[in-house]
């Protein structure tokens, strides 16, 4: 029976798998992988790994330096920093992931619509990312983030807001590039509605870049979450957020550096290995392979 | 005599920031079932423009065209999607006429899938064994098109097109990006299909030798016009218009003995942009003369032999 | 044939092309040799290696992943393949020039074509600009169009025109050997015809050699003195033209000319090669051709085929004719 061939074992490469094996030939990037996991795994499981509460004083022991007890020592307020650290993951990883969907999504539509209908509504939509692109992303962000106020849900928005137009360009300008390829001409000589066209085999052609592209944005979405913190907008104190964290250490910088260095740390860690990954995602993504 | 396809005086013009566009201007021809009209032309001649005009994956701006009977020209759409099936086209490219992720399999099923009518064990089945009649072996079922060469990557794209069971192909120079041994392979499968299933082709190339090969009769197209149409061998043997002499004369033979008379013609091809009436090659045209300048009307000269060309008497010998 | 009318010699080479994991064998153990004033023709299907073959002369293959394994190119006396890039700089465009198949994208299209040619004749020759955009037109006249276009943009020529331009470009410096891949192939018919009349008329005024890689042997007919078909890498068959058309040895050979649709005779089916060309990184052992061969036997599977002269400048790489006693 022809419908079970692919349990005969017939040699199934699929790009998803092919893709796979790419990225595995490229060492920084498994690397920059194998990180982000692994971080993601440590904020979930947060409750169960970190020592002490975030919120958990300790007016006894404030300013310690890195011990046994407080493996990276404690902040101002007598506060586990490696807790905090753990549990600041968390918010950043939810911030950095949250901003990037939203923006994504939203621009990954945009963009499909204005690519593949062109005309009018492309006209429309165009405009509209072009008020939103003059404005500065950064000054957008901190803009939106003192509007809203401060919190998680807020920062999301914040900066998802600036990104929306890089996505949708991006993939009205992939949309455009294959919308003459003569298998969407082929589909339509088969009967292939729009949407089935749009989502069957324009999409999944066109989002290579924008995987990429994403990686990279969940990585800008991070240091742009601390920047917010840092001046005062996005998370506030005392949630853990790692570039909250710095705002608070940065009065004591000369006497007391690893309240800024840890935080530091975590920070060029997750950027660093979203970039590693994210370079070796349009590496592997490539869709002219070997030829 | 209708035969499966008439096409009477097809226009086809795209609106562009330099005007008008001739693409297709004033094309009419018939085509019985079983035969193959082969289109030739050079770049720019609209012969793809043709070829998805009667299709209507473009739509026509003039003219009527009848398949089996019919004017697809002015049915609905919901008929239209039902005749969608019975009118198929072959494409050129053999990578981008094919989404690079989809299998050999599914991108075969896929007009199945679409027509709603089949199940999933049926539409195993069919595809199965249209991967057999193009020659496909079973181990390729789940292979991607960038695996695969020029040739098999065509024999999915036939197998797509006779998915359905269609009775009218347009062929758009489906073996232009082959190797000669694998054109030669690919066109003896599609002379088979066509043998099999009493298939009718439009097979649009600029290759003549292959277009003569596989065509009952032949249109040449130039700048949109059709300026000459007659059966294959005797296009061949007594080709009238001048630019079919000189199409036919350019063409390098592999024979070092035959010396040809080559008509080199001067200038370039002009952009059928605002054309002004009147044949659009007399501006390259050694016989070009005051008659040329007024439209020219498709004339039977021989039977199944058709001329566009007002110096017919003077010129021929 | 004197040796000093001899202006290529390619003596066993071979080349690879090393991926990741794989070797791709792309020219394996090549011997050719041209006189000057000649026109060869490379005749053979996509991934034979002829363009290979062709860019090793001009030692412009891509340094990884190519790799010149074994052999020597002999240019009017001197082995390319040893001399420096200094040394080479002053070859390429001047001794030997080559032409790409693809005329759209070969011309730079923020500078005006003169200046494309004229750029050439600056590089090779001690000429003030003036001159040198003297010559540019010059060569333009010499290609069919009109001086004046010296200040218009490549994307103001149709594909014809733009191809003659690369012509021009890369005759400025009169070179020895002109190594064409495959010049017409993008053109309609009608300028085809043009271009190789223009290309025939130059080597006979220039006495420009001519290596033309094609896979057309219409064109070959037209414009080659000698052919030289390739296949797997490898030279099966080579001879004048009389040779090859009339007397077509390897199984190859006929098979591409069994192929092609006759224009004058009346086939009802073409006779293919069976099969499709060999995966060059896993090639077959014995005879490359053997597995589509029709004349196969036993002594074609294996072992080392020799390349042997069976007329007075026809080789022909098969064991048929070493049977045979040609």
């Amino acid at each position: 029976m022809r419908g079970d061939m692919k349990s005969k074992g017939f040699k199934k490469e699929s790009m998803l798998s092919t893709t796979f094996h790419r990225l595995r030939k490229n060492r920084m990037a498994v690397l920059g992988l194998i990180f982000i996991v692994a971080m993601g795994i440590i904020a979930i499981s947060a409750p169960l790994i970190a020592p002490y509460g975030y919120e958990e004083q300790d007016l006894y022991n404030i300013f310690s330096k890195p011990s046994a007890n407080h493996w990276f020592g404690t902040d101002s307020l007598g506060r586990d920093i490696f807790s905090r650290i753990i549990y600041g993951g968390r918010y950043s990883l939810q911030i950095g992931f949250g901003a990037v969907a939203l923006a994504c999504s939203i621009g990954v539509m945009m963009g499909s619509l204005a690519g593949f209908y062109g005309g009018k509504l492309d006209l429309i939509l165009m405009r509209v990312l072009d008020v939103m692109q003059s404005i500065p992303g950064l000054l957008m962000s901190i803009a939106v983030s003192a509007t809203l106020g401060s919190g998680i849900g807020n920062c999301i928005i914040a900066l998802s807001v600036s990104t929306i137009p890089g996505y949708a360009r991006m993939m009205r300008a992939t949309m455009l590039n294959i919308r003459d390829m003569e298998y969407v001409e082929a589909a339509r000589s088969v009967n292939a509605k729009d949407s089935r066209i749009i989502f069957r085999h324009m999409l999944p052609n066109a989002l290579a870049p924008t995987i990429v592209q994403a990686t990279m944005g969940i990585a800008q979405a991070i240091l742009v979450a601390a920047m917010l913190s840092f001046i005062g907008l996005g998370v506030q104190p005392p949630t853990p957020e790692w570039g909250a964290m710095l705002s608070e250490g940065r009065n004591y910088i000369r006497d007391y550096p690893h309240l800024v260095l840890f935080p530091g740390l975590a920070i060029v860690l997750a950027v660093l290995s979203l970039n590693m990954l994210g370079d070796g995602l349009r590496d592997a993504l490539d869709p002219r392979l070997k030829n | 005599m209708a035969g499966i396809l008439e096409v009477q005086n097809l226009k086809k013009y795209f609106k562009t920031s330099a005007g008008v566009l001739h693409a297709v201007d004033g094309v009419s021809f018939t085509i019985e079932r079983g035969k193959t009209l082969g289109v030739v032309g050079e770049s720019g001649c609209g012969k793809s423009t043709l070829g998805r005009t009667v299709l209507h994956l473009l739509d026509s701006t003039d003219g009527k065209i009848f398949f089996q009977g019919e004017d697809i020209t002015v049915v609905d759409k919901k008929k239209l999607r039902g005749l969608r099936e019975n009118m198929q086209i072959i494409f050129q490219d053999p990578f981008s006429s094919l989404n690079p992720r989809m299998s050999v399999s599914t991108a075969i099923q896929e007009p199945l899938i679409l027509a709603g009518r089949f199940s999933k064990t049926e539409i195993a089945e069919l595809t199965g064994r249209l991967m057999d009649t193009v020659g496909l072996a079973e181990r390729l079922w789940n292979s991607y098109p960038h695996e695969l060469d020029g040739g098999r990557r065509q024999r999915i794209g036939i197998a797509r097109a006779l998915a359905l069971n269609p009775q009218f192909i347009v062929c758009d120079e489906p073996v232009s990006a082959l190797d000669v041994s694998i054109q030669a392979q690919i066109l003896n499968l599609m002379q088979d299909l066509q043998a099999q299933r009493q298939l009718t082709y439009i097979f649009i190339t600029h290759d003549l030798s292959v277009v003569r090969h596989i065509s009952d009769d032949i249109c040449v197209m130039y700048m949109g016009q059709l300026v000459e149409k007659s059966p294959a061998k005797e296009l061949f043997r007594h080709p009238l218009h001048p630019y079919t002499k000189a199409l036919l004369s350019a063409i390098p033979v592999p024979n070092i003995r035959r010396k040809r008379q080559r008509i080199i013609l001067k200038g370039e091809v002009t952009s059928p942009v605002n054309p002004s009436p009147g044949c659009r090659f007399a501006k390259r045209c050694s016989y070009a003369a005051e008659v040329c300048t007024k439209p020219q009307e498709l004339k039977e000269i021989t039977s199944g032999h058709y001329l566009a060309c007002g110096r017919y008497e003077e010129i021929s010998d | 044939m004197s040796s000093e009318n001899k202006l290529l010699e390619i003596r066993d080479l071979a080349i690879q092309y090393v991926a990741e994991n794989e070797v791709v064998r792309a020219v394996n153990h090549v011997n050719l040799t041209m006189n000057k004033g000649e026109t060869l023709g490379l005749v053979g299907e996509t991934g034979a290696g002829k363009t290979t073959i062709a860019k090793s002369i001009m030692r412009i293959l891509p340094n990884p992943p190519a790799k010149v394994s074994a052999g020597e190119i002999y240019l009017e006396g001197k082995d390319v393949l040893k001399l420096s890039e200094k040394e080479m700089r002053r070859i390429r465009g001047k001794k030997v020039s080559m032409i790409f198949q693809d005329p759209m994208t070969a011309l730079n299209p923020i500078y005006t074509v003169g200046e494309q040619i004229a750029e050439v004749v600056q590089l090779h020759e001690k000429v003030n600009k003036k001159k040198a955009a003297r010559q540019a037109m010059e060569m333009l006249e010499m290609v069919g169009i009109p001086a004046a276009r010296y200040h218009d943009y490549p994307h103001q020529f149709s594909g014809g025109m733009k191809q003659r331009v690369i012509i021009a470009i890369a005759l400025a410096c009169n070179p020895e050997l002109l190594l064409a891949d495959e010049p017409t192939t993008a053109l309609d018919v009608t300028i085809q015809a043009q271009v190789l009349d223009m290309i025939n008329q130059l080597k006979k005024e220039l006495g420009t050699s001519v290596i033309l890689i094609t896979h057309d042997l219409g064109i070959v007919a037209e414009v080659c003195d000698r052919v030289a078909v390739v296949y797997a890498g490898e030279i099966v068959e080579a001879g004048w033209c009389e040779d090859i058309f009339d007397h077509a040895s390897h199984p190859y050979t006929e098979g591409l000319f069994n192929s092609i649709p006759d224009i004058d005779g009346d086939v009802e089916r073409l006779n293919p090669i069976q099969g499709l060309p060999p995966n060059p990184s896993d090639l077959p052992q014995g005879c490359k051709f053997h597995p589509r061969c029709s004349y196969v036997s036993e002594c074609c599977r294996t072992g080392h085929v020799p390349y042997q002269e069976i007329s007075p400048g026809h080789f022909v790489r098969c064991h048929l004719q070493h049977k045979e006693g040609k």
